[in-house]
């Protein structure tokens, strides 16, 4: 059994009058308050520094955006909420969810925050169901997990989470298997058997990136609405910058495992001040740009993990550098409500005080 | 320029005449694909409609980008036209030969002027070979160069594609990056000196910054050699940025297709429309967004494709015509065409 095992529970979500969903004015206290995380991870005596000292929070009803490249420690730093980490991980600093401390949670602990408070949907639908059980099995499953409900009173509640999720057919879809459905549709099933616990946080990383773009902006809908209707707490990760802007109520941008900057998504790309952000939006390509166009692009790789170089992270790279950065910048408020970690921050008009050029 | 709308069939006997200066490098006419399904036993369950009826052209050094969800026929429509299978009907002229039917040897011949490049850069790159064998492979079979010559070449194709020729010849395909990888099989494709390059969602795998660096690569590798491409990506802003024209495939078949600027500016297609307002948009100048407008529903079976138009279980503009009547790929302007009954009119 692979993700509904990992994402059970039940608490009558679906019958249940919950909370009013917090507003997104800021009227609720944060449900998820992590403070100087860190990962690494050890091997062959070198050792990975995947989160280096990371710190946000989400309050009931946000939506938070983690984006940056692969490798910038996205994924290791929310699969560490959710305790999904190899054992070969060593994780410090705190992370609390309503007032639980997760870092550091034994086994049993972990089973009882892990699906009934917090919930994950990945990238592939394909690998995170069964492709041997079908659908029905998969989410009673899963609902029975933690809830004493008899099968046909949890039938009935897998039917009314795929109606939640907006499954044609609901009743049909319970006796197919996941290679019958399509991958929008495994997604869905995904999500309503994450949603089957009732999380207060839903974690989605890369939830629709292997999907079509027609696909991909019905799933976001419907994430709105579910999160709307129960007023939880969201944290995306994404590569597409587009997608987090147009999704996310805040946005944090990772590199080498770090925040480098972080504010609201209009405050943040109306006025984007780090040099990494801007290499990012420089090399988005957009519907509006004019066919052809051969915008100057950053070069260069990351910065190996396990060798991290004094100073800025970004310093190898950076168009902007000077012999400041080699000490490093700390993520602090420089401006209201908009954290950013650097020396030289590009100008507000957006443009780059350094100049800019392809480095090999 | 016409708003009347004026049947073409074929689809684009509007092109400029052939032979002359503007002959078609590639021209593809009603090409049609299609796979027998079975089940148990070998018994046949089906029939995917995979690629029906399918006509373009696309001159030297322009670029053809090609759109459409997943399963609309874009991996298919790259292989018929690169005879990796044979297409169940329709012509294929290449360099004003027709492919099809072409005896293996000589279809050899041809892929030194058609080459392609796909998704997954380690999937092509054979993992044991280092990537100076990698990438001399095609001069072995289509040029009479000595050894030193190959190497030199190979050092080229890799300066090319922006990869030090010292740090990189040596070594094995799995001690690249992935962006490194698809340098290194688009130095390939280029080393036998190609018209034609094929990329078959040659980007959708990289990371932001290295698939800007690849479609960078791409354009230049374009102007300096005047090469043509069929860019395939599901990804309607990539496309954009590479292309010419753009053909937008739905279920097997062109729904629309023309000038990238004019298309992305003003679909006539409801479909094109649609897919476009998919598409999440940030402004990076002012930080505004538009959220995307999802198209209801699920794209209907390639298996037993909706009567008349395969697109009105989805469109919002489908009337009782449209189940009846299959729409014809009519012109709406210069190279601009639409199949559809009720065209949206330009804004
Ligand atoms: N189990 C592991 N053992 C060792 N290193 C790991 C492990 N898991 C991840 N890492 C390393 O941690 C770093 C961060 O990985 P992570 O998966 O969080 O990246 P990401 O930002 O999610 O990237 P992507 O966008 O590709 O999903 C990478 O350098 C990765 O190689
Ligand atoms: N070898 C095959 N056998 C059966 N069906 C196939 C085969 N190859 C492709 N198809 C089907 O043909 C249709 C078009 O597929 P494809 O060309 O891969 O689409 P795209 O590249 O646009 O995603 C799909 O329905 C696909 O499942
Ligand atoms: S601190 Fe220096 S190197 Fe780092 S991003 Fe800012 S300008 Fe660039
Ligand atoms: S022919 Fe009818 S159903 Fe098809 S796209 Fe046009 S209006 Fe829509
Ligand atoms: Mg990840
Ligand atoms: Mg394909």
């Amino acid at each position: 059994m692979r993700s509904g095992a990992r994402l059970a529970t039940m608490s009558g979500m679906l019958n249940a009058t919950r909370e009013p969903a917090a507003t997104s004015n800021g009227a609720a206290g944060p449900i998820l308050v992590v403070d100087d995380l860190r990962v690494t991870f050890s091997r062959h005596g070198r050792v990975v520094h995947a989160v280096n000292g990371l710190s946000y929070q989400v309050r009931p009803g946000r939506t938070l955006a983690i984006i940056g490249e692969s490798g910038s420690g996205k994924s290791v730093s929310v699969r560490a909420l959710m305790g999904l980490l190899p054992p070969s991980a060593h994780i410090e600093g705190s992370a609390r969810l309503d007032g639980t401390e997760l870092v550091g949670l034994d086994d049993k602990s972990w089973r009882a925050v892990r699906g009934c408070q917090i919930a994950m949907v990945f990238q592939d639908p394909a690998s995170s169901l069964n492709p041997t059980m079908s659908i029905g099995a998969q989410l009673i499953e899963a609902i029975r997990m933690h809830a004493p409900l008899k099968r046909r009173e949890a039938a009935q509640k897998a039917i009314d989470l795929l109606k939640l999720v907006r499954l044609p057919s609901p009743e049909k879809r319970l006796k197919q298997f996941p290679h019958q459905l399509s991958g929008g549709m495994r997604q869905r099933v995904v999500i309503a058997i994450a949603l089957s616990s009732d999380p207060k946080l839903l974690i989605a990383d890369e939830a629709t990136t292997a999907l079509d773009v027609t696909t991909q902006a019905q799933i976001m809908e419907l994430l709105v609405d579910i999160q709307e209707r129960l007023g939880m707490a969201v944290i995306m990760i994404s590569h597409d910058l587009s997608l987090a802007a147009c999704y996310a109520h805040e946005v944090l941008v990772m590199y080498a495992g770090k925040a480098v900057e972080h504010a609201e998504t209009r405050n943040l790309f109306s006025n984007v001040r780090m040099p990494y952000t801007k290499a990012l939006l420089d090399a988005i390509p957009q519907l509006s740009t004019p066919a052809h166009l051969q915008p100057a692009i950053v070069g260069g790789h990351p910065p190996d993990l396990s060798a991290l170089p004094e100073g800025c992270a970004f310093l190898p790279r950076c168009p902007s550098s000077t012999e400041q950065c080699r000490i490093e910048p700390h993520l602090a408020e420089h401006e209201p409500e908009h954290a950013y970690a650097c020396w030289h921050p590009v100008s507000r008009d957006g443009s780059c005080t350094g100049q800019k050029e392809e480095r090999p | 320029m016409t708003d009347q709308a004026v049947h073409v069939a074929p689809a684009e006997t509007a092109e400029p005449a052939r032979n002359g200066p503007h002959t078609p490098l590639l021209s593809v006419r009603n090409l049609v694909q299609e796979y027998v399904t079975r089940g148990p036993g070998g018994i046949k369950t089906g029939v995917v409609h995979a690629v029906s009826d399918v006509s373009f052209d696309l001159m030297p050094g322009e670029t053809l980008g090609i759109v459409g969800e997943t399963g609309s026929g874009k991996s298919t429509l790259a292989r018929a036209v690169i005879q990796v299978e044979t297409p169940k009907s329709g012509t294929v002229r290449f360099q004003g030969r027709d492919l099809v039917g072409m005896s293996k040897r000589e279809i050899t011949k041809v892929r030194a002027d058609m080459q392609m490049v796909y998704q997954d850069p380690f999937g092509s790159l054979n993992p044991r070979w280092r990537v100076a064998d990698v990438i001399a492979e095609p001069l072995l079979g289509h040029t009479s160069m000595t050894r030193e010559q190959r190497a030199e070449r190979v050092d080229e194709l890799l300066d090319l594609v922006g990869l030090r020729p010292e740090t990189y010849r040596h070594r094995r395909p799995l001690e690249l990056s992935g962006g490194q990888a698809q340098r290194v099989a688009i130095a390939r494709a280029v080393a036998p000196g190609p018209s034609l390059i094929i990329c078959d969602e040659a980007t959708s795998s990289l990371d932001v910054l290295i698939r800007a660096q690849v479609l960078n690569l791409f354009e230049k590798l374009r102007e300096e050699f005047n090469l043509a491409y069929m860019f395939i990506a599901h990804d309607l802003a990539t496309v954009k940025r590479v292309s010419d024209r753009v053909a937008v495939m739905h279920l097997g078949q062109l729904a629309e297709s023309g000038p990238v600027e004019q298309i992305y500016a003003a679909p006539r297609h409801p479909y094109t429309r649609a897919l476009l307002d998919s598409v999440p948009v940030l402004d990076t100048m002012t930080g505004v967004v538009k959220r995307p407008v999802a198209l209801p529903g699920e794209p209907p079976s390639p298996l037993n494709p909706p009567s008349g138009c395969r697109f009105r279980t989805r469109c919002p503009r489908a009337e009782d015509l449209c189940a009846q009547e299959e729409p014809v790929r009519t012109r709406v302007s210069d190279r601009h065409t639409v199949a559809c009954h009720f065209p949206l009119t330009p804004a």
